[in-house]
Order: C-alpha cells, then sequence, then structure tokens
C-alpha cells in the first residue's frame, strides 16, 4: 500500500475518533496517572456504560500524558452533543454522576471540571488553551501526547505522522542535514550539541556499517519528559530515528530504554510492529531503496548509560563504562562502527521539524537557542506537570504562570535544574530567561529538564549531599577524580550536616570540586560537583551556619535541630502523639503538650501532623 | 511478580538466545524474571551458553543495579528518593519503613517477608513522597501512613 493510501485511511480513522455525535470517554494513562488510579477509574467507566447499556454507543480510550500531573486522574468526556470537557482529580466514586451528567444528559459535571477542550461550545468554563497553565507552553515535542492513542499508528499519520520521513527520503542526506542545521536543534540530552553538526560528523565518515541510537535513559531523579513522550507519542521519536539514520548513511537503530519504564517499552514494541505493518521500517521504506531497522534494548540500572560511550558498552553487553575521547563515536562507537546518538526529545523535534520546515522551528525561542524544551516541573510546587516552553521563556512564567507558584503560601527559594549534573538557581534569578546561555551562566545547566522547585524548608546543604549521594553511588569506579571525588564530597558534606562540620571545608569542598570538573573522564565525573558548587556559590552562608553555628536555618539537618511545642498555640489534640513513632510526646488532652528531648528522633512527623503550627523547629 | 520457574526450564529460556556477547544482559534479564535472582547455577549457564567465563557474566551483573543475587521478599517495598520525593520528605518513610519491617534498604528479611529497595526516580513527582509496594503505587505518603500500611501487609 502506498503511503498516500495509508494516510487516506487513516485520515477517515481520525476523522471518526473525532466526530462529533458519539460518545468518547479518554482517560490519561501514562505511568504518572496509572500511579494516580487511572486504571480502576477506567474499569468503572466501563462498568458504568454496561449498567447504563452505552457501551456499544461509546468509545473508550486511554491516552498519553496532557502534562497536568497535579491534576491526575485526568479524564476528557465527549457527550452526544460533542462538547468536550476535561475533569480533574477524578475517582472511581465520581465515575457515575460523570457518565449520567456528561454523557447521558450532556450536562457539565461542575464539581470536577477543569476546562472545555473545544472553542465552539465556550460557556462558563474556561478553554483548555486559555487556562495559566496552557496558555504560555507551545507544544512541538509534545504534540500529540494525550490527545491521540498511542497505539494506534493511524493516529499519528492523521495528525501529519510519517510527513517528514516522506519528505527526508525525497531529499539527499546532505539536504536532511542542512535542514537540521538551519533549524537550530541543539541536543536535548543535556549538553545542548547542535543536532545537524553531529550528524554531518557521522555522515562523513565513510563505512558501509554505521548505527544510530535513541537515548531513553532517562536517570536523572526527577525528569520524566522522555518517560511521557515515548508513551505517550512513541512514533513521534522513531520517526525522527528513521530519519537520523537516512541522513547518516545508517541501516540499524536502537533505543535504548530505561528498564524502569515498562510501558514506555511496551509502547516502542507495538509501535515498532506497526511500522513494519505499514511499510515504514524494513526493506525499501516508501519505495526510496531505503532500509532500516531497530531494535529495542532495556537499561539494567546504571545511571552512567546515559553518558553515550557507556551506553554503547551496555548494548555491547559489558559494564557500562565510558571511554576516553577521542575517537568520538562518529568514528568509532558502537561496535567500534560510525555512531550518532541522540535524545528521546531531540527525535521527535526531528520528526517535526522534517514535517513544518526548519524555519518554522526556528521561529521559536531565542537566537542561540531555537525551538521549545519540555521541562518536568515538580517538588514545592502547586501545578506540577510536563510542560513544554519556547525557549527563552522566563523562570517567572514557569513557576507562577505556568506552575501556580509555591504552595501554602511558602516563599520560593530556588530551582534546581539539571539534576545531579546541574545547580541550583536562586529565586533573585527568577526574571533570567530559561535556554543554554543563561543558565550557564547562572552555574547550572539545561539538563535534561528536571526542574525541582526548593521553598524555604529545604536546606541547601542537604540537597547538594543528596545529590552526591546518588553520584557517589553511581559512579563507575573507573577514573579516580570521579570515583575518590564523589566519595569526599559526600563524606565532607555528611560532616557538615552532622555537625563535625570544620571551617576549612568550604576550601576542601572547591578544590574537590575543581578538579573533578576537569579531570574526570565523562559528563557524571565533570558535572557531579555542580549541586555543591552553587548551592555554596549562592548560599554560603547557609554552609557557615551549620559550620560556625551548629545550626540548619532551615530546619532540616536532624542533628542540629531540635523540636519543641509552643504552649499558646498547642490546643492538646493530640494529633502529634498519634503522629509520632517513638512516643515521645506527652501531655494530657486539651493541655499543652511537651516532646521528650532525650526520646524525640527528630522526625518531624508532630509538625506535619500539627494544624495550628504550634510545633516548631528551633 | 510471576511465578518462579522449575530450573529444568533453563536450556529451553537460554535456546530462545543466540550466542553473542550483545544478549548478555537480555540473558541476565530473562533469568531473574523467571528465577527472581541470579544464582551461581544459572550464571554459569549463561556463562557457558555465551562462552564467557564466569568471572566475566558476574562481573557485568554485579554492575547494574537491577540484577539482584538474593531473592525478594513476598512483599517488595520500594521506596522512592528522586528529587522531589526528596524535598517532600522521603527519607521519613523510608525510616519509617525500616522501622516496621527491620529491614534495610537492599536486603530482604529472615523471614522472607519484606524486601526494601531504595529507587531514584519512578517518575511519579506529582504524587511525591512515592512508596511502591508490590507494583502498587502510594503516593502522598506521611510516615504515619507507612506504618499503617506495612502493619496491614503482615
Amino acid at each position: 500500500m502506498s503511503f498516500a493510501s495509508i494516510q487516506q485511511t487513516a485520515k477517515e480513522e481520525w476523522r471518526q475518533f473525532e466526530q462529533y455525535d458519539r460518545r468518547r470517554v479518554l482517560v490519561g494513562s501514562a505511568t504518572c496517572g496509572r500511579a494516580a488510579g487511572s486504571q480502576e477509574v477506567l474499569r468503572a467507566f466501563k462498568k458504568e456504560l454496561i449498567t447504563n447499556n452505552l457501551l456499544n454507543q461509546t468509545d473508550l480510550y486511554e491516552v498519553g500524558c496532557m502534562g497536568l500531573c497535579y491534576a491526575e486522574v485526568l479524564v476528557e468526556l465527549r457527550g452526544t452533543d460533542g462538547q468536550r470537557v476535561l475533569y480533574q482529580g477524578v475517582t472511581p466514586k465520581d465515575v457515575s454522576h460523570l457518565v449520567e451528567s456528561h454523557l447521558i444528559n450532556n450536562q457539565i459535571h461542575k464539581p470536577l471540571a477543569l476546562a472545555v477542550v473545544t472553542s465552539e461550545f465556550n460557556g462558563e468554563l474556561p478553554e483548555f488553551s486559555e487556562l495559566p497553565f496552557s496558555k504560555p507552553q507551545v507544544r512541538i515535542v509534545l504534540r500529540n501526547c494525550g490527545i491521540i492513542d498511542p497505539t494506534n499508528v493511524n493516529h499519528y499519520i492523521a495528525r501529519g505522522g510519517y510527513n517528514g520521513l516522506a519528505r527526508a527520503v525525497t531529499l539527499t542526506q546532505d539536504q536532511v542535514i542542512e535542514e537540521i542545521k538551519e533549524s537550530g536543534l541543539r541536543g536535548r540530552g543535556g549538553a545542548g550539541f547542535p543536532t545537524g553538526i553531529k550528524w554531518a560528523f557521522a555522515r562523513n565518515v565513510a563505512d558501509e556499517k554505521k548505527y544510530v541510537i535513541c537515548n531513553a535513559d532517562e536517570g536523572d531523579p526527577g525528569a520524566f519528559m522522555d518517560r511521557s513522550v515515548l508513551e505517550g507519542d512513541p512514533h513521534a521519536v522513531l520517526e525522527g530515528l528513521v530519519i537520523a539514520g537516512y541522513a547518516i548513511g545508517a541501516n540499524t537503530g536502537y533505543v535504548y530504554c530505561r528498564a524502569e519504564y515498562p510501558l514506555a517499552v511496551n509502547r516502542l514494541t507495538g509501535a515498532i510492529a506497526q511500522m513494519h505493518e505499514h511499510g515504514l521500517l524494513g526493506q525499501n521504506i516508501m519505495g526510496s531503496g531505503f532500509s532500516f531497522e531497530i531494535h529495542i534494548k532495556k537499561g539494567a540500572g546504571a545511571f552512567v548509560c546515559g553518558e553515550e560511550t557507556s551506553l554503547m558498552q551496555s548494548i555491547e553487553g559489558k559494564r557500562a563504562m565510558p571511554k576516553p575521547k577521542p575517537p568520538f563515536p562518529a568514528v568509532s562507537g558502537l561496535f567500534g562502527k560510525p555512531t550518532n546518538i541522540n535524545n528521546v526529545e531531540t527525535l521527535a523535534a526531528v520528526s517535526a521539524i522534517m514535517e513544518r520546515g526548519a524555519a518554522w522551528y526556528a521561529g521559536y525561542g531565542t537566537e542561540k537557542s531555537r525551538g521549545t524544551k519540555t521541562f518536568a516541573l515538580a517538588g514545592k510546587i502547586n501545578r506540577t506537570g510536563l510542560i513544554e516552553v519556547p525557549l527563552g521563556t522566563s523562570l517567572r512564567t514557569i513557576i507562577e504562570e505556568i506552575g501556580g507558584g509555591v504552595p501554602e503560601g511558602k516563599k520560593l527559594k530556588a530551582v534546581q535544574t539539571g539534576g545531579p549534573s546541574g545547580g541550583c538557581i536562586p529565586d533573585s534569578f527568577i526574571e533570567s530567561p530559561v535556554d543554554y546561555e543563561h543558565l550557564a551562566e547562572v552555574g547550572s545547566i539545561m539538563g535534561s529538564g528536571g526542574m525541582i522547585v526548593i521553598d524555604e524548608e529545604s536546606c541547601m546543604v542537604d540537597m547538594a549531599r543528596y545529590f552526591l549521594t546518588f553520584t557517589e553511588n553511581e559512579s563507575c569506579g573507573k577514573c579516580a577524580p570521579c570515583r575518590m571525588g564523589t566519595q569526599h564530597l559526600l563524606k565532607i558534606l555528611t560532616d557538615i550536616t552532622e555537625g563535625r562540620g570544620e571551617p576549612s571545608d568550604l576550601e576542601k569542598l572547591r578544590q574537590i570540586g575543581a578538579t573533578m570538573r576537569n579531570g574526570s573522564l565523562c559528563g557524571l565525573g565533570q558535572t557531579a560537583a555542580n549541586p555543591v558548587l552553587t548551592t555554596l556559590k549562592y548560599y554560603e552562608e547557609e554552609y557557615l551556619a551549620h559550620i560556625t553555628d551548629k545550626k540548619c536555618p532551615a530546619g532540616v539537618c536532624r542533628d542540629l535541630i531540635d523540636f519543641t511545642i509552643d504552649v499558646d498555640q498547642c490546643t492538646g489534640c493530640g494529633a502529634c502523639v498519634l503522629a509520632c513513632p517513638v512516643n515521645a510526646i506527652h501531655g494530657a488532652r486539651k493541655e499543652s503538650h511537651y516532646i521528650d528531648k532525650q526520646m524525640c528522633i527528630r522526625c518531624g512527623s508532630c509538625r506535619q501532623a500539627c494544624k495550628f503550627e504550634a510545633v516548631l523547629v528551633i | 511478580m510471576s511465578e518462579i520457574l522449575p530450573m529444568s526450564l533453563l536450556p529451553s529460556l537460554l535456546a530462545a538466545y543466540d550466542r553473542e556477547r550483545e544478549n548478555l544482559i537480555p540473558l541476565l534479564q530473562k533469568m531473574q524474571e523467571s528465577f527472581h535472582c541470579l544464582s551461581p547455577e544459572t550464571v554459569k549457564a549463561v556463562a557457558d551458553h555465551l562462552h564467557l567465563s564466569e568471572n566475566d557474566v558476574y562481573g557485568v551483573a554485579t554492575f547494574y543495579s537491577q540484577i539482584r543475587f538474593i531473592p525478594p521478599g513476598r512483599h517488595h517495598i520500594r521506596v522512592c528518593d528522586g528529587t522531589a520525593c526528596h524535598v517532600r520528605g522521603s527519607d521519613r518513610i523510608l525510616e519509617a519503613v525500616e522501622k516496621s519491617t527491620g529491614v534495610q534498604p537492599g536486603q530482604t528479611s529472615e523471614d522472607g517477608s519484606f524486601s526494601v529497595e531504595r529507587v531514584a526516580c519512578f517518575g511519579s513527582c506529582a504524587l511525591a513522597p512515592v512508596m511502591v509496594v508490590d507494583d502498587k503505587v502510594f503516593g502522598r505518603m506521611t510516615g504515619t501512613a507507612t506504618r499503617k500500611l506495612i502493619e496491614g501487609k503482615e
């Protein structure tokens, strides 16, 4: 079947999917939705539809992540009048109300309604695209997430999918590379190297066997952008990989996916089978004479595999330890052959760029940082979620408008970007545009896109210690600066947070950090000190409070704090007594309580349980 | 978790994989999935199948954190310590788990009822702090809720 006739079929199927006179239920069922209970909600819908004899007249679909993690379980309903409404925080017991009012009576169920999806029915509810969460966003990489059924290739094709590949194979390899260069796309995995230039390196090495790899080993704690794309729109990534293969002249591609993402692996496996069925993989793709195969490799739990040379060692079945560069992978990579490796988000952008053109993509972003970037917004923020904004959007827009600010009226202290390789940006930089250059200027990095919001209740020394615990554990041990550097940094930071810090420690931290940056073999070690160095740069007084006053100003480091109960605020309700795991709180009911300091383990459970803010940290 | 397969199936499981080094990690994963953890016997069988030394196979197996040599408990508890969970107090959750089960991360209790693991990130950051018990996710946990949950499993 020709691609044109495949498109025709797909468009017809999409028209039916979008057609207005049929009831439809879309349940957001990516990993985040599932964690919030989407499978139970889905079952409840099925049961309720059967009870009301509506199952035959209703389409029930699982879709990917719309990015509104804070509102999960998220359900979009369409009644027979065509009105499409997004409902948030849906639980199985809400389902009967939703079916009755929206699907049977065409009435919006107000208590859970978040927004209308289509503007033509605009009434009392805001439009989805006008919500503060959505308005500043531009969804290119996430173009289909939460909108299409990710297990159906026809949905992807109907929305322009594989047009980019169809166009690419009519161009020469160099024309494709030129197009990517012109788009200004830079690697979205962290380092930000221009993608087109990277492709040209691998293209210009002559060899009959070459490889392209999709790096889906998303290991930064607090980052889940790649997972959402793979789960919600796997074809966007795979199409990008085939285009990359065509451009550099490779016939084999690998997707190296983190083992902790079973749903993503499932979706990829299904998508690859569909590509074969439609002639989008295999021999002579779209009659172009170009042949390509994709293999999936599951990771086995090693953060260092995010580094390209380690990842290739892992595919080869070896211990994932990095190799010195040069030779660069473009010359000698997987199995010693020229290899090009790109991140998930980069490849999802590639397919969009080939479909719509370099100029369109380059129209977003800033001069040096073109296009859009996805971020996983989490931590102390009201609207946690997965977002995509043009590069150059200010931190304030991201935190305050999209994210809705810090909860419980607390004060923003810092934003952590780039995970264990990145740094903390203090609140004073809130007007900074988020792009590669400005983040580097403040000492952090773009990284893969984790963005953790930190409020006044977090201790920056503890944050640094947290990241070093992670990198010390994940250091592969091959080179000394990283192996020993992470151990020493962690020991010093642990001493400081436990009250054994000395004034000379700060200089030691700086020196070890600089040595690691200059001397480590791969990116893991070169950047592992960043969380320490940036917090030291902006929050030195907090380090000094730990070292000289033996106090933790944020009230986090247990050896440096004590809990006490404010007798004026305490109502004697007893909530803290129940919460205390070691029975250290005493006092008669309705009278103010007290904490036995000898028994107290400073876990903070009482403070969390108290509704009157009567538990104080001193 | 699926049932443990009988060891007699080992040869047929191996036979599905070509004798290429590239298949080492997929094979180790298959062994773990089938027998719940690796043993000297399975390591030797994999080494023989791929014409590698046992030493080499142990080297790779111990490098990756997913590969286990101790069987998991009847209830497998994984506590997320991703950044979002950390700033929302995951250390209190881990502490409550350790206290209630008497098991440290990476260990299985003597009676085989619990095993505990600390995981870097589940990507369910919106529900932080998160723990996963027997593949079911529990979000927005507190120390008290953790203790109650575990008591219910005993």
